[in-house]
């Protein structure tokens, strides 16, 4: 890529840019969703797209998640590929039947007679003092359902690539964006200044086209102490929180959950012998629990010390105790010290 | 992808609604007419449904801009009721302002103002007993001030503070009081409809005299619990009002996103076999007649009304909007039907008991009383700098009993805190 020109973005222009690039691309991209098409969309990761491709391929729809979803079904079937939003995953759930029952199942269903390439874009996580109904992380009901997809970048660079490669998937993928992460990285410090992805590596995002492929993880860092598996905002929280402790961590952006990478997962855990598992989620039946019983049934010979979880508590996601529920640095390290007490 | 992307075309048959005046436009709503005479009749609470069809596509007023209350509607409110109203319209509307501006200041994540819509609470409000149950969204504070809630605790929920009832677990203005007859907010559009036909449903099995008064935005009439809202409503002939208040916006959305271009909200209940009113909601007299009608019916197991409140919103959606992206700057003042609180003020001196000096010393006083009850609110906290809520209380009231595991991580969390 030495010749590809790269810009300073942010996640939101990442995100816009991927649609920007599909959609100039290829005319059966559509997008929609609610308070997307004139308005740009509440984070605004759509703003300019109305304008530059027109009312018929950027457009709001009616306040009715089911009905969005429900017509991206259709309109997939019919060769289109649509990209649906729905304003907070929070907001997701009356959309959940024609996830799970119906995009999900079209193909296998009807034997291949008809397939769904529809995204579904979605802002996910905490962070924002957005309380129980604008901070929820419900990745874990939506990788039990077999036929879907659920990816989540961390960073401006995949975001892009990794929206481009669910636009041109044949299968729904269901695109889960931190909304804490959208305008800079952040470590689980709610009272350090806030960074900006200006300046930081991976908010270079290049021109044009590319793509990542799915169910590949990206190593944060080398290390042989300990893996951290994690995802999304908390990819931050375990950097920073490895770094304090003078950890040599061997750190991976899962990135892709469904696929999961579990090669460069069994790799590093047969590596290291210790692995901590961090996600925003609750705790109970969170996708945290599938990592670990998969380590489990690939590493368990290798393991010095159980796998720890760090995550939220199995609570609604409360408004003012924002940061005694966000699964911080403090709890992040209580976990890798009891990983690591077994040395 | 396994075929060659297809050339871009911007050809397309595909149908987008679109409002008429976006931002740079001067807006003109010569073509909302406004009715002179104030039609449609009143007919019999008990009536039979269709005799209402034509009510959901006119507009009930009983104020014209004259000051003149007229019509078989006028409810011929006392005095002491109007001024009551005045005094409610101009607390909440204070409030708000005073809300808004202490966000900005970062007392506050958030907040949502109800400003032109407050005679739709307020009146609405007068016309219920306050033990019927309102499942309200977040943009009827009035009905609250109507009924005597206490504005430090709303504040105070605002605030997050140590005085919050609900324990900082809820954004603010998502309030609860049940003993003001007043769900529970959900932040989860439409969820709040079906439900209060089932709360009427209960009260019909229990052979009481209450009903449920059910609120949407017309933006969130989208969602598929306004139409099984409609459908069991209808079903059960469920005591009960279902209220949208078309405020012709749902964020940046125009009220043509929501329903298409067609007919009103309130016909959505015709084909439902609902009683259908459309009030002008900027008129405090056709909302409270409007909603004494309906209550009437529902009580007396005429089953239930739709009714749409035909208003504007006057600012923002919330704290976090700039409606100045979408819509003119100055839509508001174009509005054809007026702002509620000066409709019912030209009415209040046209009848010879108040006056513009009275007017403004209750503004006046209005914003007083709400900075001193504010200044006590903010004197239990805000959430500018940290919680003034106790962190614990986050694994409270997610069961009656916490079980073990949840135990288990409080005690984990208070490790955390050692840390
Ligand atoms: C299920 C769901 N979807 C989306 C949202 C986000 N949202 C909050 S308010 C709003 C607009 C609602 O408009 P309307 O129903 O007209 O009510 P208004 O704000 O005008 O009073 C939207 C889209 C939500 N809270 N819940
Ligand atoms: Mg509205």
């Amino acid at each position: 890529m030495t010749d590809v020109k790269t810009t300073s973005m942010t996640m939101i222009e990442a995100i816009r840019d991927a649609l920007d690039v599909t959609m100039s691309q290829n005319s059966d991209v559509l997008v929609f969703g609610e308070d997307v098409g004139y308005f740009g969309g509440v984070f605004r990761c759509t703003a300019g797209l109305q304008e530059k491709h027109g009312l018929h391929r950027c457009f709001d729809t009616p306040i009715s998640e089911g009905g969005i979803v429900g017509i991206a079904i259709g309109m997939a079937a019919n060769g289109l590929r649509p990209v649906a939003e729905i304003q907070f995953a929070d907001y997701i759930y009356p959309a959940y039947d024609q996830i799970a029952s119906e995009a999900a199942r079209l193909r296998y269903r009807s034997n291949g007679d008809f397939t769904c390439p529809l995204t579904i874009r979605t802002p996910v996580g905490g962070g924002i003092y957005g309380g129980q109904t604008h901070s929820q992380s419900p990745e874990a009901l939506f990788t039990h359902i077999a036929g879907l997809k659920t990816v989540i970048p961390s960073n401006p660079y995949d975001a892009k690539g990794m929206l481009i490669e669910a636009i041109e998937d044949n299968d729904p993928v269901l695109f889960l964006e931190p909304k804490r992460l959208y305008n800079g990285p952040f470590d689980g410090d709610p009272h350090a200044p806030a960074k900006s992805w200006k300046g930081h590596p991976l908010g270079e995002v290049p021109a044009g086209h590319y793509s990542i492929p799915m169910g590949k993880a990206r190593k944060v860092s080398e290390g042989h102490d300990v893996t951290i598996l994690t995802y999304g905002t908390m990819v931050w929280v375990a950097e920073a929180t490895a770094a304090k402790l003078g950890l040599s961590a061997d750190i991976l952006d899962l990135r892709s959950l469904l696929p999961l990478d579990i090669d460069a997962i069994t790799q590093s855990v047969k590596k290291t012998g210790r692995c901590v598992i961090m996600h925003e989620a609750t705790r109970t039946s969170g996708f945290g629990a599938e990592i670990s019983a998969q380590i489990q049934e690939t590493c368990f010979y290798h393991l010095e010390a159980p796998v720890e979880r760090v995550t939220g508590w199995d609570t609604p996601y409360p408004h003012a105790q924002e940061w005694a529920y966000f699964p911080g640095q403090k709890r992040a390290t209580l976990a890798l010290r009891k990983v690591m007490d077994g040395v | 992808m396994a075929k060659a992307p297809k050339p871009v075309t911007n050809r397309s048959r595909l149908h987008v609604p679109e409002p008429q005046f976006r931002p740079g436009d001067t807006p003109d709503y010569s073509h909302i007419s406004v009715p002179a005479d104030h039609t449609p009749a009143r007919p019999d609470p008990l009536c039979e449904h269709h005799e209402t069809a034509e009510h959901a596509l006119k507009l009930i007023r009983v104020l014209r801009f004259n000051g003149e209350a007229i019509g078989d509607w006028n409810p011929k409110l006392s005095n002491d009721a109007l001024l009551g109203a005045m005094n409610d319209m101009m607390m909440t509307r204070a409030m708000d302002e005073r809300m808004f501006n202490m966000q900005r200041q970062g007392k506050m994540s958030f907040y949502m103002k109800s400003t032109g819509e407050e005679a739709v609470s307020v009146g609405h409000a007068m016309a219920l007993k306050n033990s019927d149950m309102i499942f309200p969204t977040y943009r009827q504070q009035g009905i609250l001030i109507n009924r005597g809630a206490s504005i430090k605790e709303m504040m105070c929920q605002c605030l997050s503070n140590s005085g919050d009832p609900l324990d900082g677990k809820s954004i603010p203005v998502l309030y609860s009081f049940k003993k003001h007859g007043f769900f529970s907010i959900s932040g989860n559009l439409g969820t709040q409809l079906i439900q209060g036909v089932g709360w009427a449903m209960a009260c019909a099995y229990k052979n009481e005299d209450g009903i449920a008064s059910v609120f949407t935005g017309e933006g969130a009439t989208a969602e598929g619990d306004f139409h099984y809202a409609l459908n069991f409503a209808s079903t059960y002939r469920a005591p009960c009002i279902i209220n949208v208040v078309n405020n012709q916006w749902a964020i940046s959305s125009f009220q043509g996103i929501a329903a298409g271009e067609g007919e009103t909200f309130a016909a959505r209940g015709s084909g439902y076999g609902l009683a259908t009113l459309r009030v002008d909601g900027n008129d405090i007299l056709a909302v409270y007649a409007a909603t004494k009608w309906a209550a009437e019916r529902a009580r007396k197991g005429g089953g239930a009304t739709l009714i749409e409140h035909f208003t504007y919103r006057q600012s923002g959606h919330s704290t976090s909007d700039d409606p100045s992206k979408y819509r003119p700057k100055d839509e508001a003042r174009h509005w054809p039907f007026g702002d509620p609180v000066e409709r019912l003020k030209v009415h209040l001196i046209k009848l010879g008991i108040w006056s513009e000096e009275q007017h403004d010393a209750l503004a006046k006083s209005c914003k007083v009383e709400i900075r001193d009850i504010y200044k006590s609110a903010e004197a239990m906290g805000d959430l500018s700098e940290k919680t003034n809520v106790n962190d614990y209380t986050m694994f409270e009231q997610v069961y009656e009993r916490p079980p073990e595991h949840l135990e288990a991580q409080r005690r984990m969390f208070s490790e955390e805190l050692d840390e």
